[in-house]
């Protein structure tokens, strides 16, 4: 038996001895290790009702994952809380591909279907979960402050951390699994009030609210994996946690979780625990990082433009990754509306796709707004655009999108919103 | 020839040809084609790591800070380890990231891969370690670099 650190329960060793069953020994053996690795004192219960597991693929190389999924279904283990799960990767109602590629995506995501299946048995919520913004309210997979959740998804664990005041580490994929399988996950880093202390201080001098994408890409190249406490941006942002505020805070956090590690980060008198503990949750011990415009200019002028022909004309435009609210949606049909009429154009002149969850997506059918994405040439689909364009044809479109996440793990151009709008909306 | 004291992370012995980058590594940027191609050479994918980008990564001495990005991250490295691409090793400067040890743990509990990961060996480490030297793991987390 693997030779523990840290204090687990009668229950808990008679499972890691294999006493319950070998796989069962394994799945706790993994979550025991994890912890011993960051100190952990004890596992705690998950107290969230629900989890959320990052693979949402069946991707072909991927067979490793659904051997063990397969292991542990065999093995009679289901999750003991039902779950979401990130995007699905392809769409092709929705999303242009053209024989070539969706003959491409039918080899490589040829797991696809097995792979569903093997979640439903695990413990997939609704076959309406399949999206990296489980916590809007379409959904409802919204952890309280305090409770304790088993999540990976980079985007959706720092928002869950710090927008709402839940606890969970920067699980990777399977660890979230096997912690919402045991119902208990280790007490470390971002579970723990000190794990949760910021030692950073993020001094935001812009005379205009920065761009969520690039700020929060600036903070994630600076602090890496630590705790930022950010002050300057509640001018811009007022004090209300409204939606606006947290469709901004999505979007910066994702950057910082895919630009940097970030986990959490405490938004002076705006997010819950920075409002309780104010700056008594800075460490004595921090670093200052001040961003003004210039920086703000230095980071964006850092992005490596991957496209073989620079001056290439867009073939394509995602937007929404992280997935669009329902309100960003509807703030986007009616930029887009406008800009055009600006442009003196009826119709965008690139392929542009808006990406939003299944459940936020069926909301938004019932809206006015949607009659409208078609006059406009505009699509809407619930993929992952990341898995959209993480193959050899795709990469060597000239795509281009206003979320960093996405230009960080693929070959597509990042604009900011504005700069979107000018190029899907004006004559090339 | 210097050594270099860290913890033990993953137990395990190894010589390997030292790959080192100074800069976050981010598994499922560097991982992402060759696992989508079957690459068993591991060539880097990140276009944002200069240290890394296009190098090849199976069998060498990983050194770096820490891993950062998505987590799929230690998922992607447990699947590279099965796959037979993975790194020798993996050497940390830093106290290893939640991704990063997910990756070594899942691959030595659910795989026949032994990878044998050391961290905190400290900023001098990653100053003094260059591309192509040559690494030993020793017992109880001695590295040694020449």
């Amino acid at each position: 038996m693997y030779d523990f650190k840290m204090n687990l329960n009668e229950d808990e060793i008679s499972i890691l001895k294999g006493e319950k069953g070998e796989t069962l020994a394994k799945v706790m053996k993994t979550i025991v290790m994890y912890g011993d690795t960051f100190g952990a004192d004890r596992l705690v219960p998950v107290s969230g009702e629900y989890g959320h597991l990052v693979t949402s693929f069946g991707l072909s190389m991927m067979k490793p994952v659904y051997n063990l999924m397969r292991e542990l279904l065999e093995a009679g283990i289901c999750s003991k809380q039902k779950f979401t799960v990130d995007p699905r990767p392809v769409d092709k109602e929705n999303v242009p591909a053209g024989f070539l590629k969706n003959l491409v995506f039918k080899y490589m995501y040829s797991k696809q279907n097995d792979y569903e299946d093997q979640l439903k048995k695990m413990g997939l919520m609704t076959e309406d979960g399949f999206t990296c913004t489980c916590y809007m309210e379409e959904l409802g997979n919204i952890p309280k402050k305090g409770e304790v959740i088993s999540w990976a998804e980079s985007s959706a664990v720092v928002y869950a951390n710090s927008v709402l005041g839940a606890r969970c580490n920067r699980n990777s994929g399977l660890i979230e699994l096997f912690g919402s399988i045991l119902g208990k996950v280790p007490n470390f880093g971002l579970l723990t009030d000190e794990g949760r202390k910021a030692t950073w201080v993020i001094e935001v001098k812009t005379d205009e609210l920065p761009e969520a994408q690039v700020l929060g890409s600036a903070i994630g190249m600076k602090v890496m994996e630590n705790v930022p406490y950010i002050k300057g941006l509640e001018k811009h942002l007022g004090n209300d946690l409204n939606n606006r505020v947290r469709d901004y805070l999505k979007d910066m956090g994702a950057a910082t979780a895919s630009n940097g590690a970030v986990g959490l980060y405490h938004l002076e008198g705006i997010t819950p625990e920075a409002v309780e503990q104010g700056e008594s949750l800075i460490k004595e011990t921090h670093q200052t990082y001040v961003i003004d415009e210039s920086e703000l200019i230095r980071i964006k002028d850092s992005y490596k433009v991957m496209w073989k022909d620079l001056s290439a004309r867009p073939e394509m435009c995602f937007i929404g990754c992280p997935h669009l609210s329902l309100q960003q949606l509807e703030e986007w049909v009616e930029n887009i509306e406008k800009r055009l009429h600006i442009h003196k154009n009826n119709r965008v002149s690139v392929p542009t796709v808006l990406t939003t969850s299944p459940s936020v997506l069926k909301e938004f059918k019932k809206n006015p707004h949607f009659s409208k994405l078609e006059t406009m040439g505009v699509g809407l689909s619930y993929i992952c655009p990341l898995m959209y364009m993480n193959n050899p044809l795709c990469a060597k479109m000239p795509v281009i999108t206003n979320s960093n996440k996405l230009r960080t793990y693929t070959t597509s151009r990042y604009y900011t919103d504005h700069e979107i709008l000018d190029q899907i909306t004006r004559r090339h | 020839m210097k050594e270099f004291k860290g913890r033990v992370v993953i137990p395990g012995k190894t010589k390997a040809e030292a790959l080192v980058t100074k800069s976050g590594f981010n598994t499922l940027a560097s991982f992402q084609k060759s696992l989508m191609f079957n690459d068993k050479k591991a060539t880097c994918s990140d276009q944002n790591n200069q240290d890394l980008y296009k190098k090849k990564m199976a069998g060498k001495a990983l050194c770096m800070p820490q891993t950062i990005g998505s987590t799929t991250g230690g998922m992607v490295l447990y699947c590279a380890c099965d796959m037979g691409a993975s790194p020798a090793c993996l050497l940390f400067s830093n106290t290893i990231d939640s991704l990063a040890a997910a990756g070594a743990i899942l691959s030595d509990i659910w795989t026949d891969i032994n990878l044998p990961t050391v961290d905190n060996l400290g900023e001098d480490f990653l100053t003094y370690v260059k591309d192509g030297m040559n690494i030993e793991i020793m017992d109880e987390g001695v590295v040694r670099v020449y």
